[in-house]
């Protein structure tokens, strides 16, 4: 079987968790290399769980996933990294101490030479970014440091990117910017996969929904299918 | 005049080379303490073996040095801190590592660095003996005095010849440390890792190679404070003990993790233990005309005896640790 037929990611029946213990009681997915897949749920659910399965984070026991038709399940993350994975955890997302250029840098840290290059790209992606250049990550505001935690991950330039809610704790107002440029990498070639609270506003950007209850698929469907589901609706959107 | 040249002797430049030596010393054990979270215990003794491997190289090569016109021991630092490094990265492999694989609280890494401390001290000793030794084996130790033009100064300014080399050096491995940590792309991922271990393992770091690399620099450091300790004074297998307490309290001083704090924590614990145990009385007799007569000046005013200067840091650590418990930098708390 031919790899360029495969979908980006494939995770079939994964079952996972800490210690013994797991949180992932057969967790299906399939994600193509133009789409973005958007994972909601109840607290609880697994949805990060999942992430967190997918980049190699946490021990996969039973089932598989796969990228490119390879299989990828407990590879070490720095690995994943290197075939082209991106990830961005919902907290500590940014190095505090380092400025927000040497943070830019550590996210090309596998592709030494494509430095200069991909900072160009970034700045001119996160203008904010290239004025507080020189400035501590730590210093920056909510989300500034969700733009650099966005932009380092796209300084290795990843086919696939996993986001942990990107938007918890965001206003509104950089709640919409995020989408915004969520939708913009999309467009730029890259995989989506991301876990978020804002269950409306991130079915609505994508392409497809799956949604998460007890450490399993309660609906998978394209986003607009989801949102028109009064099934959804009523057990995950709030009415 | 006099007096304060005997003040430059004895607290300036006596200070200077203390703190220099526990600066490099403490560099060490934060760098340690920011990658891998546990305080290395054992790091004295590694400063002992670096020494140790100098002695040994000098011993065995003892004229090598005089071709080219610097001690041998100076000569022999280069492969010393190859091995010291290379014993750094042992030891690792061999105690440290399996241990983390398990996922070990950071007390039972500290408790198996102080078996390695025994391990080490059990070893220089089986091969050095227990005496001291000078590392200056077919050398001269020269001493530089510097007279100083003015009416009425007897004594000379006092350096000897490892001391000078100790400030050179000290300042080549803070800059070079600086560059490393700032400039190169290892010493960025070392900082990341410090920061946050996760997310630089996100992003692709291999954290086995800085943890590798970590280790390589803290024992080449060790290397070069335990040899110009030795250089110094001489080579005794426990120096470890005199070294132990100070290079701790000065990596806390600065503030645990901080790199820049360990080398300031350096200096104010090598000065403090020289200004405590200095007999001010010599800098006050100049003005005994201008006390009142009742106040007669005793002829030992030091703070503490010199027999005691070992207790100094430890005065230091429990007052940084009741008043400024983050260190003069802001660092981590050891937990």
């Amino acid at each position: 079987m031919s790899s360029t037929t495969r979908p980006l990611i494939e995770a079939n029946d994964v079952h996972g968790g800490y210690g013994g213990m797991n949180i992932l009681n057969g967790v299906n997915m399939t994600l193509e290399a133009d789409e973005v897949g958007v994972i909601v749920g109840p607290n609880g659910a697994g949805k990060s769980t999942m992430l967190k399965a997918i980049f190699g984070l946490l021990h996969v026991n039973q089932g598989e996933i796969l990228l490119n038709g390879q299989p990828i399940h407990n590879l070490p993350p720095n690995q994943l990294v290197q075939r082209g994975m991106g990830f961005i955890p919902q907290e500590k997302n940014v190095f505090p101490s380092l400025s927000v250029q040497e943070n830019l840098e550590m996210g090309a840290f596998l592709k030494p030479h494509n430095v200069k290059r991909m900072l160009a790209q970034v700045y001119e992606f996160f203008p904010p970014l290239y004025e507080k250049r020189r400035q501590p990550a730590g210093e920056l505001s909510g989300g500034q440091r969700q733009m650099v935690a966005m932009g380092r991950a796209l300084m290795a330039e990843p086919s696939l990117l996993l986001l942990d809610e990107p938007t918890a704790g965001l206003s509104p107002l950089y709640m919409n910017e995020i989408f915004d440029r969520v939708k913009q990498i999309n467009a730029a070639g890259v995989g989506i996969l991301m876990v978020e609270q804002n269950a409306k506003q991130a079915l609505a950007i994508a392409d497809k929904g799956f949604v998460l209850a007890a450490g399993q698929n309660r609906f998978t469907d394209t986003g607009a299918a989801l949102l028109a589901d009064p099934d959804v609706a009523k057990s995950f959107l709030g009415g | 005049m006099n007096e304060l040249v005997f003040f430059i002797n004895n607290v300036v430049i006596s200070g200077s080379v203390s703190g220099s030596i526990y600066a490099i010393g403490a560099v060490g054990v934060t760098l340690i303490f920011s990658i891998m979270r546990f305080a290395h215990f054992a790091h004295a003794d590694v400063m002992t073996f670096g020494a140790f491997m100098v002695l040994l190289l000098t011993t065995a090569f003892p004229a090598a040095g005089a071709s080219i016109g610097v001690p041998t021991a100076l000569l022999m630092l280069p492969l010393a801190m190859l091995l010291t490094a290379g014993l750094a990265v042992g030891i690792d492999k061999l105690f440290y590592k399996p241990l983390r694989a398990h996922g070990v609280k950071p007390i039972v890494l500290v408790i198996a660095s102080l078996g390695v401390t025994l391990i080490l001290q059990g070893l220089i000793r089986l091969f050095s003996g227990t005496g001291g030794q000078s590392l200056y084996v077919d050398d001269r130790k020269e001493i530089f005095r510097l007279a100083l033009p003015f009416e009425g100064v007897r004594a000379p300014i006092v350096v000897t010849e490892p001391q000078i080399y100790l400030f050179v050096i000290t300042i080549v491995a803070v800059v070079a440390l600086h560059l490393f940590l700032n400039r190169s792309r290892l010493g960025k991922a070392m900082r990341a890792m410090s920061d946050n271990p996760e997310l630089a393992q996100a992003s692709g770091i291999n954290t086995n190679t800085i943890v590798a690399v970590t280790w390589m620099i803290a024992g080449a450091l060790a290397a070069i404070a335990g040899t110009l300790l030795s250089l110094d004074v001489t080579f005794k297998p426990d120096l470890s003990f005199f070294l132990l307490l100070p290079i701790f309290a000065a990596a806390i001083v600065g503030g645990v993790g901080h790199p820049y704090g360990a080398i300031a924590g350096g200096f104010v614990v090598g000065f403090a233990e020289t200004l405590a145990v200095f007999n001010w009385n010599i800098l006050l007799r100049p003005f005994q005309d201008s006390f009142p007569s009742w106040l007669e000046l005793p002829s030992n005013l030091a703070f503490v005896g010199t027999e005691y200067k070992i207790v100094v840091p430890f005065f230091i650590l429990v007052a940084i640790l009741v008043w400024r418990p983050t260190g003069l930098f802001k660092g981590k708390v050891i937990s």
